[in-house]
């Protein structure tokens, strides 16, 4: 990767971590409301994983998805509107925190229906295959939606028709809070795969740069074999499942070991130790992203509430 | 009387229904080691452990499909949906399934199960996630919905319900967790397919249940102020569905409205209105009038979401329309 790209990777990095950790305050005071799950150290999965995609190459994935918008290129401003319910949301503030989707960037929504999104996935791509081209569809999902029967599903479907997707399991160990080893036969969930005769990989979810250099091998089977992937990826998140986990099934030495593992703290050693940044240079993006966030937060707050009639806009797309 | 949250009243049903029957076992998402994403069995996992609070994969198909097969062969499963929107990746279990067995094998098994899913909206959840699909799972024969709207209600009937040698979806409401009420001292059940008039009045009948009790207790407040007396009957269980204390109430004021928080379309007001087109025709006054949700699919936003969502002054619109 050029330089450039590196730094840029590091910024959306950042910025996510910085967009959600004001959400979370935003969250508290009242302004956000339903449901909210961060991705904070998670950052280094979507951020590699969509470094290495074409943008005609789709992306969908589950509620925690933030992350996934922002590398997607949709702005923060529309992130924050839609976390604030505002009509300049990428929904219009009709999804909110789960349901995000920009498909002029290819960023095929937050869906909160554990593993829902799955067949779908297959779906998109079967649209490209249908369509006669060799688009690939990422699809994000965590390790506890390999348990339900639309992962499996949507996996044969993939291998039995030779689906371009790139299945992408976030492994971040935990399903709320149920650990892995408590929910599924298998821990290492790439195993699944194999019932499908279906390739399959495993990268470091903290390391952004060796999820990029996997996704980049997983993509280019996928495009040239016209056959499926599945990449698991491990993987942590530093707050509780959604806002208010209490957080009783996981020890707090535990979290902190892995906050020691810190993506952005790794990637920022990583561009200091190989000299493709200095201090400053880093320093300058952390202080380019506050600024963006601050003014995004002003946008989201003076944006307008969707007006009362747009309750009933786009029920059906015929009228 | 003990005054009790509704959140105590179901964990306290659980708990004493466990305690006196061990062939009953809890299996859903989150229910142990979280303690229940709602903290209705908050304790649970300590105090029976793993083999009777079972913490499940996130797999609606087995959970359902599991308490299905366990409660053929004699335990009582109570099988927790974490919210009633994730029965749908269920449905074919509930449907083809919990709400035939019995009578396609000609009554060989039995299927006493309970199936415990928390609906509603008002979360800003959006439209997955709020949904109140009650009339649906009531359109089926060979299923038994309950769903109540106070503590009392819940307790007894919750005990039922697991005493029961019938599948039941049992549903509660996502706000209601937090709602106070008396609740008799010491053992008690209530007989599911029971209506209850929860309020007297003379001037109008309201025909609710669940959380449409919570707002229409409100509206006949505000309607009393008025000089409006509003008698409530409350449904308690969707199917099998108990008319006769509506149609006395009605045969008395003559006049009516049906209030729930699901789609007005082909739910439980329609079936309501129906049925006492049907059984006392002769006794209309006035057209009944139904206050449910908007036909929209729910939105995020706050202010579109309460929009949307029936209200007590939806509800006092409504009785004064039908008085006029
Ligand atoms: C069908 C369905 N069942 C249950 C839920 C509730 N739920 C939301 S997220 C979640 C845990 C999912 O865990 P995982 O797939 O590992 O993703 P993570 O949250 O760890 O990113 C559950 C049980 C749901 N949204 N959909
Ligand atoms: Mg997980």
């Amino acid at each position: 990767m050029k330089k450039e790209q590196l730094l840029d990777l590091y910024y959306q990095m950042v910025l996510i971590r910085r967009v959600e950790e004001r959400g979370a305050e935003l969250y508290q005071a009242g302004k956000i409301g339903g449901f909210m799950h961060l991705y904070i150290g998670q950052e280094a999965v979507s951020t590699g994983l969509i470094a290495a995609r074409e943008p005609r190459d789709r992306v969908i994935t589950a509620y925690r998805d933030h992350g996934v918008a922002l590398n997607c290129g949709i702005s923060s401003n529309e992130v924050m509107a839609e976390l604030l319910g505002k009509a300049t949301g990428m929904s219009k503030g009709k999804g909110g925190s789960m349901h995000m989707a920009d498909t002029s960037k290819n960023m095929w929504g937050g869906h909160a229906i554990v593993g829902g999104h799955l067949p779908v996935a297959s779906g998109l791509a079967l649209g490209d295959q249908y369509a006669g081209n060799d688009n690939v569809t990422i699809c994000m999902f965590g390790d506890g939606a390999t348990n339900i029967g639309y992962f499996h599903e949507a996996l044969n479907l993939a291998k039995t028709w030779g689906l371009r997707v790139l299945w992408v399991c976030e492994n971040n160990q935990y399903g709320m809070g149920t650990a892995v080893e408590r929910a599924s036969a298998v821990t290492e969930i790439r195993q699944k795969a194999e019932g499908y005769g279906m390739k399959n990989g495993q990268a470091d979810g903290m390391d952004v740069i060796k999820v990029y250099d996997a996704a980049r091998d997983a993509i280019e089977y996928v495009r040239k074999e016209g056959q499926p992937y599945l990449l698991e990826v491990d993987t942590y998140r530093f707050r509780g499942h959604s806002m208010g986990d209490p957080e009783r099934y996981r020890k707090a030495e535990e979290v902190k070991q892995w906050q020691e593992n810190d993506p952005i703290g790794i990637f920022n050693k990583y561009l200091l130790d190989k000299k493709t940044a200095t201090r400053k240079q880093l320093d300058e993006i952390e202080a380019r992203v506050e600024e963006e966030v601050v003014k995004a937060v002003e946008f989201a707050e003076a944006s307008p509430e969707p007006a009362m009639e747009d309750l009933f806009k786009d029920i059906y797309a015929d009228n | 009387m003990a005054k009790i949250t509704m959140r105590e009243a179901i964990s306290q049903a659980l708990m004493e229904e466990m305690d006196r029957d061990p062939a009953v076992f809890i299996l859903g998402e989150e229910v142990g080691v979280w303690g229940g994403t709602y903290a209705v069995t908050k304790g649970f996992y300590d105090k029976y452990g793993a083999a009777r609070v079972k913490d499940t994969p996130i797999a609606e198909n087995a959970i359902i499909g599991a308490a299905i097969g366990a409660a053929m062969v004699g335990q009582r499963p109570i099988a927790e949906l974490m919210t009633i929107n994730f029965a749908f990746s269920a449905m074919d279990y509930i449907v083809n399934q919990a709400a035939k067995l019995h009578y396609m094998f000609g009554g060989q098994f039995m299927l006493p199960m309970v199936i415990r899913a928390v609906g509603g909206g008002g979360r800003q959840l959006g439209a997955t996630h709020s949904q109140t699909p009650d009339a649906i799972f009531a359109h089926f024969p060979g299923l038994k919905v309950v769903s109540p709207g106070t503590p009392e209600d819940a307790k007894g009937l919750l005990k039922s319900a697991i005493r029961s040698n019938d599948p039941i979806l049992f549903i509660e409401h996502a706000t209601m967790y937090q709602i106070r009420g008396e609740v008799p001292e010491g053992e008690y059940t209530i007989p599911i397919g029971k209506s209850k008039i929860q309020r007297e009045g003379k001037d109008l009948t309201i025909v609710t249940y669940c959380k449409g009790l919570e707002l229409s207790m409100k509206a006949a407040d505000e309607l009393a102020k008025e000089g409006i007396q509003a008698e409530i009957v409350d449904l308690r269980t969707l199917r099998p569905l108990d008319m006769e204390p509506v149609l006395e109430s009605f045969k008395k004021t003559n006049r009516a409205i049906v209030v729930e928080e699901g789609w007005k379309s082909y739910g439980v007001g329609s079936e309501i209105v129906s049925r006492i087109y049907e059984e006392a025709f002769d006794y209309v006054d006035a057209p009944i009038l139904r206050v449910a949700q908007k036909e929209v699919p729910l939105p995020y936003n706050r202010t579109l979401e309460q929009a949307a969502l029936p209200q007590v002054p939806d509800i006092v619109a409504a009785a004064k329309e039908v008085l006029k």
